[in-house]
């Protein structure tokens, strides 16, 4: 069987980005499941620390295309050089962040290579499947596990056929863990001009402002999401109030940042950020699928709600069955007359 | 020559509005409670090609579609905001497609359309929020993408400058065409129906439209084209059946499962000032808080 293989982002500070390395920390496991090497990619100039940095995670080689021209990501050179690799190495598993790098880069080459893509897993297993109708036997699938559309659907996604068994995955969702500082492996240089053609360089990028993110609830210790039942943009405010008060951080649901209410950064969930916070306190949130997969492994939940049969309080600690509006502001009250 | 501009759009349901009776019982969506609507995003798409053609003299905008026969009213919704025309590719091979069925179909109905300028389409789908096909559709189209694309800088015959909106900041690309573009929902919203094209179009249909409503446009459509929506099937657009639909999708669904919620160990408490106080009390004693 041939190996497990990660797209590497390098950052604006020229570092392999953290969704890289989670996906690094996954594919490693993946990697020893299957019995193969894990092998990274990365496009770029100057990253600092490459190797010290991605062998701890247990990386066994490095493709290594330095190019000043690759940085900073285009697609085009990106999609060349990936795709050569690939046919010339045939990965089984090919992992990508679900980032705006990821998800423009990820589909052009599974188009390319005819084969099958799953965005924004939340789990990635190996399994065995039979084919229903032939009784053919497949061993040692990539399981792409993600809510479906639909309410409360888990669907498991499998690409029996087609090569490499593609996926995207949000920054968050998997853990980053290094697997040995001893781990060593080997850095392959891949030669620019043969991996591209000169079309490739036809974007002309005319600026770039990043910036670094102004609004970071990845990290937060204390979250204060507001969901749908927030009513509306003035009633969220008061979950800015709550959060302000006890040093948290706000998130929103979809359902709030579709309606308006809260900004699209905050959205937390499948197709926004994951967090792990130590409080988290939901607000008139459902709990549907997509919303509880990124937050589920909060270690308290507290759910204020009127609906007492909303999936979120199953898996609170505690649930307020009462109006947000009239909750909200009396912890705010308590906590700001108890504490200094 | 003119320049012509490709508009990709879907009508999918009303994910957004999800009102009481938006779920069934057992947990699943209940789709008769979601009407069908125009995918916020290709609105957007739509208002960065209609500005475009505001810029660009002789420009046209065709629509295309890919569902069922109903799908006809984006292409109808679009005519009345200024899209030229536009065509539904609608075929029961095409059932089940996943992303990688799904581009080559639409690709092949853009081939079918000749030599064009511009793709352009929302970066994603509310029903499925994958944003693959942009990127697909351009690999088959063989044409550079730029996606997350939220406003156009400058724009002319030869060359078109772009803003993307990227997670943490803004990057200004310049292509040549053709080019495949992908918007963004910050991008503008699409402008309303102008009063002028709503009574121009009003009467456009398809085919499949007419037979359901028992009506014959033949003399109609003699006397004024622009009022057939076309249709296309599978073989119309020259597509192998071998990609189309299940059989073309190397994805496939091994199982789906109900979440099956466990209720923790919850306490529940009520909304009087008792209960909460006490709470908080908890939560600052044990350091959660504070």
């Amino acid at each position: 069987m041939n190996n497990v293989f990660v797209y590497c982002e390098v950052t604006e500070e020229r570092l392999i980005a953290d969704v890289s390395l989670e996906l690094v920390s996954k594919g490693r496991k993946l990697a020893d499941e299957l019995g193969v090497k894990l092998e990274a990619i990365v496009c770029g100039d100057q990253i600092k620390d490459i190797e010290s940095i991605l062998y701890p995670f247990g990386v066994d080689i490095i493709n290594y295309a330095k190019d000043s021209r690759l940085f900073p990501y285009q697609t085009l050179p990106h999609f060349s050089i990936v795709t050569k690799l690939f046919q010339e190495k045939k990965p089984e598993i090919a992992l990508f962040g679900a980032t705006s790098v990821g998800r423009d880069l990820a589909p052009r080459i599974a188009s390319f290579l005819r084969t099958g893509l799953t965005a924004d897993c939340t789990t990635l297993e190996i399994g065995n499947h039979t084919e229903n109708k032939t009784g053919k036997e497949y061993k040692n699938l990539l399981y792409q596990i993600r809510p479906a559309f639909g309410g409360n659907i888990i669907a498991t996604i499998i690409n029996p056929d087609c090569r490499p068994q593609m996926a995207t995955v949000r920054e968050g969702v998997m853990k980053k863990e290094t697997l040995s500082g001893n781990h060593k492996g080997v850095i392959n240089f891949l030669k620019v001009e043969d991996y591209t053609k000169n079309d490739d360089f036809c974007l002309k990028i005319i600026e770039r402002h990043i910036e670094e993110q102004k609004i970071n609830i990845k990290g937060a210790q204390i979250i204060v999401c507001g969901g749908y039942g927030m009513g509306s943009k003035e009633g969220f405010k008061l979950v800015h109030e709550l959060a302000d008060v006890i040093q948290g951080e706000v998130g929103g649901t979809r359902a709030a940042s579709d309606a308006g209410m809260t900004e699209h950064e905050r959205q937390i969930g499948q197709t926004g950020v994951t967090v792990r916070p130590k409080l988290y306190i939901a607000c008139g949130v459902s709990g549907a699928v997509q919303h509880r997969v990124g937050m589920q492994d909060s270690s308290k939940i507290i759910s204020i709600n009127t609906d007492p049969n909303a999936p979120i309080n199953k898996i609170a600690d505690y649930t307020i069955i009462g109006d947000v509006l009239e909750v909200l502001p009396k912890m705010i009250k308590y906590y700001k007359s108890n504490t200094k | 020559m003119s320049f012509k501009i490709i508009v990709l759009a879907k009508q999918v349901p009303d994910t957004r509005n999800v009102g009481k009776d938006a779920m069934k019982e057992d947990g699943t969506v209940n789709r008769a409670a979601l009407p069908a609507i125009f995918n916020p995003e290709d609105l957007n798409a739509l208002e960065m090609a209609l500005h475009i053609k505001d810029n660009i003299k002789d420009a046209t905008i065709t629509i295309i579609t890919m569902g069922p026969s109903r799908a006809a009213e984006i292409v109808r919704e679009s005519m009345y905001r200024g899209a030229d025309g536009g065509v539904v590719v609608s075929d029961r091979k095409v059932a089940g497609s996943d992303t990688l069925a799904t581009s080559y179909t639409i690709s092949q109905a853009v081939k079918k359309l000749g030599k064009f300028d511009l793709v352009i389409a929302g970066r994603q789908a509310i029903d499925g929020d994958t944003a693959q096909v942009g990127p697909q559709t351009a690999e088959k189209l063989e044409c550079p993408q730029i996606t997350y694309a939220e406003e156009v800088i400058k724009v002319d015959e030869k060359k078109i400058q772009i803003k993307r909106r990227l997670e943490n900041g803004v990057e200004v690309v310049e292509s040549k065409y053709p080019c495949l573009i992908t918007v963004h929902g910050s991008a503008k919203e699409c402008r309303a129906r102008n009063a002028k094209f709503l009574m121009k179009f009003k009467k456009a249909k398809s085919n499949s439209e007419l037979q359901e409503l028992g009506q014959d446009y033949s003399a109609l459509w003699n006397e004024k084209p622009y009022l057939k929506i076309d249709e296309w099937s599978a073989a119309d657009i020259m597509a192998e059946d071998g990609r189309l639909g299940l059989t073309g999708s190397p994805t496939k669904v091994k199982k789906i499962e109900n979440v099956v919620l466990t209720q923790k160990e919850s306490k529940i408490l009520t909304p009087k000032d008792e209960d909460i106080n006490d709470l908080m009390k908890e939560l600052i004693s044990s350091h959660i808080l504070g």
